[in-house]
């Protein structure tokens, strides 16, 4: 009997200590908190610290959302909840790296900021004619991609839109001209990414463009209300996927189907790299309401292999697609970012990192929550890069969908409909109206500092991410050529954020500035890996990455402060792999491919 | 949801074969059978679950947990099957990417059978109340945002006949149709108040977390109400505070009805059953044996 009794006590302590758990790991897990600690102790405690400077810099600019069909108007700032997109490029060749803003309202203007090199940015869109691209009835901006499709030396424009989307040749930094009928471009896609890069080889920049809606939409003129997901998990009711393989003398043939990218899945991003070594470019692509999906590159035709691949299970809200080294292994990672909403959905963000696989075979596992990488909000635009120039890549990640009142929220009514069928959610008359509420608004940026043993930590409002903005899109880039990697922020319904970088002193640092000659000059799709302290990390030139954004082309490394550097192996996209011996630290190495 | 299986089964004066169990429903495998076809179909077909090892992870807790406690307060090993399907429930109703949520909220569900009784009865649905739990204390690393099938017609249609077929011989469906009627007029007095339209309202109910409720979880044996009138009646309240708990827009007012409204009604019916005992008993003649007392 008291055996019996001790049991029953040691029952209900057992329950009670149960039910204290959720409590102890909500403690446990709660994200960083604290304010920005000043530049002098980030910098002794982290390294670097960031500055929001975007004024200061010569930027003020404001995203402005679209306004679609009225039919849309209860669920506008779901519906329109695109548009804020931000690249890199360095448009005159002047050596400093300029930056691209898209704007989303009818007859709003897009924004060229020219670096002056001084700290400071003038506003040269309307100059140089990419400024008035949004007008009424030609669809509004949704992302843009700097390629060099004619191999003249200067990076061209593709215009991401819900609409018509075009194609700019730069015409050697003066200007340019839209050639979007000569290249033969389709006369509307409702998309929200394309990245540039050369699937065949064949030395010219070919384009890949992903639907979101449906391209038989004008979403300023509806016949129906029939314009959501099927499904909040298994949508397949997107957009059409298009390859555009550039034939040369500026045009472009549609080959998507034909060449296996047939998905309809509802695409927000795309990335490229060879992921295999085999020489082409492979796809991955992040899918909203779905699983992402990957497409290897066989050379004329891609196979989707996300299930054998392991990325094809679990379907979530994919937003972002980056390629990051995370342990200097030579191996590159993918990044995805989907939804968390503290007790309601937690999807959870995915850190893809490659595993042992037969030879051409890819395998991954999703290893954010084992690298802390996984709790970011309502996720979207992240890129890695060496923020401290420690030798490793942190993550910067922003987020935050929809900031309206702070006192109420969608979230009810926004789980209530997605849950239901196809019938009820795919109606966007269905759909309770917005009324003001946000949904995952006001959320904490992240910035994740990487250890090197497998732990990222977020240090965000620490060094200085303090903004609460509704985040899309993010680019690192060296805008003052000083070896630091500086974050610019395109934020929905939001303005520019310009986050300048200080590095603590003594950390070395090396950039590539990559220029092809048989492979397409801007290098797209080259892969540098560097050797250094007995170890190596990889990085790819991209033609466009992260979620409507472009890193600066030229690859950045951080060495950390005892620096031997072996050497730099770059594999171009024509093949030829070519070996630097001892390259200069601390510069930027301008390399031509040899021919 | 967590159903003790065996008690699906009447009480029968000989053992029936196992053909004959099977072909009137009766068998103790039944519900595990199905619920593992849901299961073991949505995974091959859509892929749903969070993650197998989760799942199964889940599923081991719950079983584990049952043997130990019944060996360690019974003196017994009890049958796995109700431990099973209280693992399946809690592997395809949590959403987390972490493991420990599914091993957690499996342990608080067989544990609360253990420890939450009143006069000899346990009162939660062990899974509603091990998601109940979970979700209220835990919400920040769990969810249970349900849209594994993938919100489309021909699986909810197959989930909806099959679920009720079995229901229906088990004898309990009138326990599912009276919550879904009370949930559709609840559905259109929602949406007269609120303005939302009407197929916003019965959204939720066509979705997969609403199958699994309806057709486990408010009808688990354990856990309702003995007579047919009664349980209908739960059923109802069951509906009626969810309608309530949709009003203050509570995101699981379903699993948060169920855990107020069921072991209320448990606890009064058993109060009352007690209390007639009692007064059965006094009011009996002096020298007459007291009403089940032989």
């Amino acid at each position: 009997m008291n055996h019996l009794k001790a049991a029953k006590v040691a029952i209900v302590l057992l329950f009670v200590a149960l039910l204290c758990v959720p409590l102890a790991m909500k403690r446990w897990s709660r994200p960083t908190g604290g304010a920005d600690l000043g530049q002098a102790v980030a910098l002794a405690r982290y390294g670097f610290h960031l500055k929001e400077v975007a004024h200061a810099a010569g930027i003020d600019f404001v995203h402005r959302a679209p306004t679609l069909d009225p039919k849309l108007a209860h669920v506008m700032p779901q519906v329109a909840s695109f548009g804020a997109a931000v690249s890199v490029v360095d448009v005159d060749r002047d050596g400093w790296p300029d930056l691209y803003v898209t704007n989303s309202g009818e007859g709003s203007q897009n924004a060229l900021y020219r670096n002056l090199g001084d700290g400071t940015f003038r506003n040269i869109a309307a100059e140089l004619g990419l400024a008035d691209v949004n007008r009424t009835g030609t669809g509004v901006s949704m992302g843009a991609v700097w390629g060099d499709y004619d191999n003249d030396g200067y990076e061209d424009l593709f215009l991401v839109k819900w609409g018509r989307p075009e194609l700019y040749h730069n015409d050697r930094g003066r200007g340019f001209t839209r050639v979007s009928e000569q290249a033969g471009l389709p006369a509307w896609i409702n998309a929200n990414s394309a990245i540039w890069f050369d699937y065949d080889g064949d030395g010219l920049l070919d384009l890949f463009v992903a639907g979101y809606y449906p391209d038989d939409l004008d979403l300023w003129h509806l016949k129906t209300t029939r314009v959501m997901p099927d499904s909040f998990e298994y949508a397949t009711n997107g957009g059409r996927k298009y390859l555009f393989h550039n034939l040369g003398g500026g045009r472009f043939e549609e080959i998507g189907e034909r060449v296996g990218l047939n998905s309809r899945r509802w695409t927000l991003a795309a990335a490229a790299a060879d992921l295999r070594g085999t020489g082409r470019q492979d796809l991955f692509v992040a899918n909203d309401y779905g699983v992402s999906e990957l497409f290897v590159n066989d050379g004329k035709v891609f196979r989707e292999v996300g299930k054998e691949s392991g990325i094809g299970f679990a379907p979530k809200s994919g937003m972002n697609a980056s390629f990051g080294d995370v342990l200097n292994e030579g191996r590159l990672g993918v990044y995805v970012s989907n939804i968390s909403e503290d007790g309601i959905l937690i999807q959870g963000n995915n850190l893809w990192m490659p595993v042992e696989a037969k030879a051409g075979e890819l395998k991954f596992e999703n290893q954010a929550r084992e690298f802390g990488v996984e709790l970011g909000g309502w996720s979207f635009g992240a890129q890695f890069g060496d923020l401290n120039n420690d030798g490793l890549v942190d993550l910067y990640l922003t987020n935050g969908y929809i900031s309206l009142d702070k006192q109420s929220s969608y979230w009810y009514d926004f789980s209530k409909v997605a849950g239901g069928n196809s019938a009820i959610i795919g109606d966007a008359k269905n759909w309770p109206g917005f009324n003001g509420r946000s949904l995952s608004g006001y959320q904490a940026k992240r910035l994740w500092l990487n250890d090197g043993a497998g732990r990222f930590a977020d240090v965000a409002p620490l060094v200085g991410v303090t903004d609460r903005h509704d985040g899309r899109a993010v680019a690192l880039a060296d805008f003052g050529n000083r070896g630091v990697l500086d974050v610019v922020v395109a934020n929905q319904k939001g303005p520019l954020l310009l986050y300048r970088n200080t590095v603590a002193a003594g950390r070395h640092w090396i950039a590539f500035d990559l220029e092809g000659t048989t492979s397409n000059r801007s290098a797209i799709g080259a892969q540098v890996t560097l050797y250094w302290n007995h170890q190596k990390r990889v990085q790819v030139v991209s033609g466009g990455s992260g979620f409507a954004a472009q890193n600066d082309r030229r690859l950045h490394f951080g060495l950390g402060p005892k620096a031997q550097v072996e050497k730099a192996e770059i594999r171009w996209p024509s093949g030829r792999v070519q070996t630097l011996t001892a390259p200069h630290i601390d510069a930027i190495n301008k390399i031509k491919e040899p021919t | 949801m967590t159903t003790p299986i065996a008690d699906f089964s009447p009480a029968l004066p000989t053992e029936p074969t196992w053909r004959q169990r099977l072909a009137s429903l009766d068998s103790p495998y039944v519900v595990p059978v199905f619920i593992t076809m849901v299961l073991v179909v949505g995974q091959l077909s859509f892929g749903f679950l969070e993650s197998a090892s989760r799942t199964f992870l889940a599923i081991s807790v719950a079983i584990g947990v049952e043997l130990l406690l019944g060996r360690l307060l019974l003196g017994k090993w009890q049958h796995p099957a109700s431990a099973y399907v209280s693992g399946i429930s809690v592997g395809i109703l949590v959403r987390s990417p972490a493991f420990w949520p599914f091993a957690l909220c499996a342990a608080l569900s067989i544990c609360s059978k253990y420890v939450l009784r009143y006069r000899g009865r346990h009162l939660w649905n062990p899974s509603n109340f091990g998601i109940s739990a979970l979700l209220f204390l835990g919400g920040e690393m769990v969810g249970s945002l349900s849209i594994q099938w993938g919100n489309h017609v021909w699986a909810m249609l197959v989930i909806w006949v099959l679920g009720a077929f079995i229901i229906w011989r088990l004898r309990r469906f009138h326990i599912t149709a009276t919550y879904v009627l009370a949930f559709i007029c609840y559905a259109g007095l929602r949406s007269w108040y609120t303005g939302a339209t009407f197929e916003s309202e019965i959204s939720p109910v066509t979705g997969p977390m609403y199958q699994l409720f309806i057709f486990f979880m408010i009808t688990d044996p354990k856990t309702t109400v003995k007579t047919r009138r009664g349980q209908c009646l739960v059923a109802f309240a069951v509906a009626t505070v969810e309608a309530v708990l949709r009003l203050a827009q509570v995101v699981y007012a379903p699993y948060y009805a169920l855990f107020f409204v069921g072991p209320t009604a448990l606890m009064l019916e058993t109060w009352w059953a007690a209390r007639s005992e009692l007064r059965d008993a006094s009011a009996a003649p002096v020298g007459s044996p007291a009403r089940g007392v032989s």
